[in-house]
């Protein structure tokens, strides 16, 4: 029998980003909407991003909290 | 055609000629790693958009089929010699995706991006540009050959990165499409393959070794796990080159691009490094090793292009 797959929706990357999929607008912190135009997208957890809400990598170079 | 760089690419050049008056006698031996690189590289783009000056059938002709062979050959073992040398550890398939990020983690040559924010000239960014415009005017390309021959989780993953790079069946939104536009925008020219006769032989070997790795299906764990790497070492490189593009006033539809890049690759990381090589590592354990030898090829080979483009610039690293 071939088996079915996990495939969730949102994601919660270790240490990283929350990726979301099939998403079509996000409201960010400040209350603004962006519309998304890609299949998946990544929401920056840490707060660091220079471009909020998305994700830009700057994770990666900042010390380690989060322990999920 | 490219123009020739010595003996073994001048056979080439001439028997790929829509002429039909191939040379006669077998393939000359290269002079030079330059010669061979640019004849491989020919060789390779008969299986992408060809040449307007090549016959369509060389692509399938029994003895342009041995020279390229031989030519991977040397390619593959000198890149794996790099990687034996280098003696990094292979992890269990579960530690595919904490290994991919420890090899990224740990590399340390010299940063085009870094240079590109802080100092970098107009001249050395367009030569830059003109460097990366033999891969990216095809971005994406090399990766797609390895689809069929994943299993399927790593299939329906790479799929999903795959169709944002080719703009989500948007052709405006196209990664390549993109790049010439940005191209445009600088002042380049965006045909494709417009600057291969200026690509330095560490840009061939690094475009001949993803177009090797994506066209064998006893490479697709390197082709993936090259491709991790290139994602994982993308968004934060692609943030600086757009803010160097910005300080030298080079503002526009490049700046577009490596923003796009910004975004979109802090996605594709995640998807390559977890749903793509780490699927790969569980449904394929004998991939493993081909998975780390990929990104390290990738980091490898960036790394020479870097060094190449910094040595002549006359800039320290
Ligand atoms: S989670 Fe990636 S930049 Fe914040």
């Amino acid at each position: 029998m071939s088996e079915d797959f996990d495939h969730p929706d949102i994601v919660l990357e270790p240490h990283g980003p929350m990726l979301v999929r099939g998403a079509s607008t996000i409201r960010d912190a400040e209350g603004t909407l962006h519309s998304v135009d890609r299949p998946v997208v990544a929401l920056c957890r840490c707060d660091k991003s220079s471009r909020l809400p998305w994700c830009d990598g700057t994770h990666k170079v900042i010390p380690r909290r989060r322990t999920s | 055609m490219p123009k020739p760089r010595g003996p073994l690419s001048e056979w080439v050049v001439a028997r790929l000629a829509d002429s039909g008056a191939h040379p006669v006698g077998a393939a000359p031996l290269a002079h030079v790693t330059d010669d061979e690189a640019i004849a491989l590289w020919s060789l390779h783009e008969l299986s992408y958009r060809g040449f307007e000056d090549a016959s369509d059938d060389a692509e399938r002709d029994p003895e342009v089929l041995v020279v390229r062979h031989g030519l991977e050959r040397a390619l593959e073992q000198r890149l794996r010699a790099r990687w034996d040398h280098a003696g990094t550890d292979v992890p269990e398939p579960a530690g595919v995706p904490d290994a991919l990020e420890a090899l990224v983690a740990a590399d340390d040559g010299p940063s085009l991006a870094d240079h590109v924010r802080r100092r970098a000239d107009t001249d050395q960014v367009l030569e830059m540009l003109r460097q990366r415009s033999v891969y990216q005017l095809k971005e994406a390309d090399p990766t797609t050959w390895v689809v069929p021959r994943l299993p399927t989780r790593a299939k329906a993953a790479l799929m999903e990165l795959q169709f944002d790079e080719y703009g989500g069946g948007n052709p405006n939104r196209l990664h390549a499409h993109l790049f010439a536009k940005g191209l445009e925008s600088v002042g380049l020219r965006s045909e494709y393959g417009a600057y291969v006769d200026d690509a330095l032989p560490e840009t061939l070997e690094l475009n001949n070794a993803l177009s090797m790795f994506g066209m064998q299906r006893r490479l697709r764990g390197a082709a993936m796990g090259h491709l991790a790497a290139f994602e994982m070492t993308s968004s934060i490189p692609a943030r600086k080159i757009a803010q160097g593009l910005g300080r030298l006033g080079l503002e526009g539809a490049m700046v577009g691009y490596y923003d796009e890049h910004v975004e979109a690759d802090a996605v594709h990381e995640q998807l390559a490094a977890r749903d793509i090589c780490g699927t790969l590592a569980e449904d394929e354990p004998d991939q493993v090793g081909e998975i780390l030898f990929g990104a390290f090829t990738c980091l490898d080979l960036e790394s020479r292009v870097a060094t190449a483009l910094f040595d002549a610039w006359g800039v320290e690293r």
